[in-house]
């Protein structure tokens, strides 16, 4: 294709995306690099239904005239990155040379709010995308040799879960797993243990919201390998089943190597979804047990005073997760459509 | 034809009988020489939604009157007053969310507006800040004691007056058998969280910070102590306490598993409605003022109002025709017909029996909940950071210090400190 006609297909599209992704993110890093001016305080006398008292309130004209001088605020560099709220380098350093034991350290670490985020973001990533990717194969594999009748309602009952939204589908399941819920009560039951509650305790809360994730997306790796079963080559299954090999040989031998893209494809899609797991953790209630990256972004953003410039670095640093998670992915992809 | 009129009245019986309520309004008002657009945007309590109903009756050919009544006004309202015209022309605001709209500098100064217009407001109605009367405040809130009288009778104990006392009925209520989980609370981590915190140190005679200064004032005695005793109030509460917002801790009373609890005032009406308690809930329930602590004589709780404001990024006639609308529908009428709707700051006002828990807790000398431009920083420092010390994971000392440094990193960045 000549390249004036290649770069007329792709301007739209390019347009686009620089418009809509580049730029936003380009705005988001420019401001992950300010903190706000500083804030004039001046003390008055407020009065209200309950009595008058001395009060701090921020001199409004001062603050405006700074704004209008310094609009996007004070250049902090990396700083908002590395104060306690983010990678804290400083608290990180304290820990390591105060410590008492590795153990130690790692508690402290845990102490600090994005890294206990990022532990729970990377434990639901690496835990769902196995699980969500075998599920998914073996419910290919199944629904793939039933009936041809049955097929159309198993498929709908499968995919149910992925069409449910992931908020509703959590609160749902947020009041069936609660000690006086179905769910709840059921395990107090089977583990004679009136205390046994899943909300309570971290542990059993990260395996509950696991398990959501993984209930929640192993439709769409059902469905994209489902699609795939159907375009094994039918010949080439045929002369193995000739030569003798049992069914669970053929599936390794055949079907695995032929959906290997695919399952390229679910990991990419998945591994990107679940680093920003967001919706399981409002629907659940679940903050004081774990809280994700997305989380933390929200909670900068939905307080009554916002941060905006610490939002955006930890949006920055979502970014940078993502692309070394996703690295090996992309490259292995990148090697297969270079060769092939 | 006779078919249709006997259909439609028996729907009307029909929905006479289920007790349709339509929130009560006031007298027609006639403000038919006022022009101007109103648009009011506030949270969705059942005594907004009554003004604003109130206020539609004033709309004519040149007034137009609209709201948006939302949840999530908290999450719009800087960014919507900002815009320049302001969208909105007047928003119902309390305590904690009128400050982030002064630090933004959209708060229009109502002196003027209310020496021509507001002979109706009486002077505990004006928030007053360095001179400018920034919102009028037509309704108090404050977090007491709710209690069901008859399980308390059960177990033979009093209603009671302390958290200490709290500890010792509950307790007693779980030996006899009463109830399993006798408390229950709004201890859901993060707002809910913090706002007990707050609530327990003010009990305590403890300030969130040091005087005249943005520094955290967290390390201390009270900080402690106030730790201690929610911890082991939440040791007689159902084990998933950490998830329990208003919403949680009301359906657990309104089940008829917890006996006492810390509630806001704006829920006793609907606790005590007809509508998704289980039996013996409503007409049991009685409210008390919120328990001092620590031998103190502060009840262990924050006063609150919401109130009217402003803004500034509006037309003159606009921000009369607001005024007015408002000024004109908040009369001892709207709060006689709404008694149970909220606790009403208007003279003439007679309070119900649900109002009885705000007064009280306001006469026995309950503090303001604080409005610092950096309390929402703290606030939400400590709903994040004391849920360590509630899941036994770390001690008092350090949640504290930990909340101390997540609010001096998100203040430096904020720029107060």
């Amino acid at each position: 294709m000549p390249h004036r006609t290649f770069w007329m297909f792709l301007a739209p599209s390019a347009i686009a995306m620089v418009l809509f992704i580049a730029l936003p993110i380009i705005s988001v890093i420019v401001q992950s690099l300010y903190i706000e001016n500083e804030k004039v305080l001046i003390t008055t006398e407020s009065c209200g239904p309950f009595g008058c008292t001395e009060n701090v309130t921020v001199d409004e004209e001062a603050t405006a005239r700074l704004l209008e001088e310094q609009p996007l605020g004070r250049f902090n560099g990396l700083g908002t990155y590395t104060n306690r709220n983010h990678l804290a380098f400083d608290e990180l350093g304290a820990a390591w040379s105060a410590r008492e034991s590795f153990g130690d350290f790692v508690g402290e670490v845990m102490n600090l709010p994005f890294y206990k985020a990022l532990a729970f973001t990377l434990t639901y990533t690496f835990a769902t995308t196995p699980i969500v990717l075998f599920l998914g194969f073996l419910l290919a594999l199944a629904v793939n040799s039933l009936h041809r009748w049955l097929k159309g309602v198993v498929i709908f009952a499968t995919l149910l879960p992925f069409i449910i939204t992931p908020l509703i589908g959590s609160l749902v399941l947020f009041w069936m797993i609660d000690a006086d819920g179905i769910i709840g009560s059921t395990l107090q039951w089977l583990y004679d243990d009136p205390t046994l509650s899943l909300k309570a305790s971290p542990t059993l809360t990260w395996i509950t919201l696991i398990v959501y994730g993984v209930w929640h997306t192993t439709p769409f790796a059902f469905i994209v390998f489902y699609a795939g079963l159907q375009t094994v080559p039918g010949e080439t299954l045929e002369s193995a089943m000739i030569d003798g090999a049992t069914r669970f040989q053929r599936t390794l031998y055949v079907t695995i190597p032929y959906l290997a893209p695919l399952v390229l494809f679910v990991t990419l899609i998945h591994l990107m979804d679940s680093f920003r797991v967001f919706e399981p953790i409002v629907g659940f209630s679940a903050e004081a047990n774990a809280t994700s990256l997305s989380w933390i972004i929200y909670n900068d953003l939905s307080q009554e005073t916002k941060l905006f410039g610490s939002a955006a670095a930890t949006s920055m640093l979502t970014i940078i997760g993502i692309s070394i998670i996703l690295l090996p992915v992309v490259y292995r992809t990148w090697r297969d459509f270079r060769t092939g | 034809m006779r078919r249709q009129l006997t259909g439609a009245l028996i729907a009307l019986a029909f929905a006479g009988g289920l007790g349709v309520q339509a929130p009560a309004l006031a007298a027609e008002c006639d403000l038919g020489d006022v022009n101007g657009r109103v648009n009011v945007l506030g949270n969705e309590f059942p005594a907004l939604q009554a003004i604003m109903a109130a206020a539609g009756t004033c709309a004519h050919g040149g007034l137009t009157v609209e709201d948006n009544l939302t949840q999530e006004h908290k999450d719009i309202q800087v960014a919507a007053l900002t815009a320049n015209p302001s969208e909105y022309t007047g928003a119902f605001v309390a305590n904690s969310s009128l400050v982030p709209l002064m630090n933004a500098n959209l708060v229009r100064p109502l002196n003027d507006l209310v020496e021509q217009y507001g002979e109706n407001i009486s002077d505990r109605q004006k928030i007053v800040i360095d001179g400018n009367i920034v919102a009028i405040a037509f309704m108090a809130n404050a977090q007491h004691l709710m209690y069901r009288k008859d399980l308390l009778e059960q177990a033979g104990v009093e209603p009671p007056a302390t958290y200490e006392e709290v500890l010792e009925a509950a307790q007693a209520i779980k030996d006899a058998d009463v109830a399993r989980y006798p408390l229950t609370g709004t201890y859901q981590s993060g707002w809910n969280l913090g706002e007990e915190f707050i609530n327990m140190y003010m009990g305590y005679g403890g300030s969130l910070f040091m005087a005249g200064t943005a520094e955290a004032n967290l390390e201390t005695e009270e900080a402690v102590k106030a730790l201690e005793t929610m911890k082991s109030l939440t040791e007689l509460m159902n084990p998933d306490y950490l998830t329990y917002d208003s919403n949680g801790a009301s359906t657990q009373f309104e089940g008829g598993k917890a006996v006492m609890m810390n509630m806001w005032g704006s829920r006793a009406g609907a606790i005590t409605d007809d509508e998704g308690a289980v039996e013996g809930v409503a007409e049991n329930t009685a409210f008390g003022p919120a328990p001092t602590v620590g031998g103190g004589e502060t009840p262990a709780t924050t006063l609150w109002w919401d109130g009217l404001v402003i803004p500034k990024n509006i037309s003159d006639e606009d921000a009369e025709a607001t005024f007015r609308v408002l000024a004109s529908v908040l009369t001892a009428d709207l709060a006689n017909d709404n008694a149970e709707a909220a606790v009403w700051l208007i003279d003439g006002y007679e309070p119900v029996a649900t109002a009885e828990g705000v007064l009280a807790s306001a006469q026995a000398g309950a503090k303001p909940y604080p409005m610092l431009p950096y309390v929402g920083l703290m606030h939400t420092a400590l709903g994040d950071e004391l849920v360590e010390y509630l899941q036994g994971s770390e001690s008092a000392e350090k949640a504290l210090a930990d909340a101390t440094a997540s609010y001096t990193a998100a203040a430096r960045e904020g720029g107060y400190l």
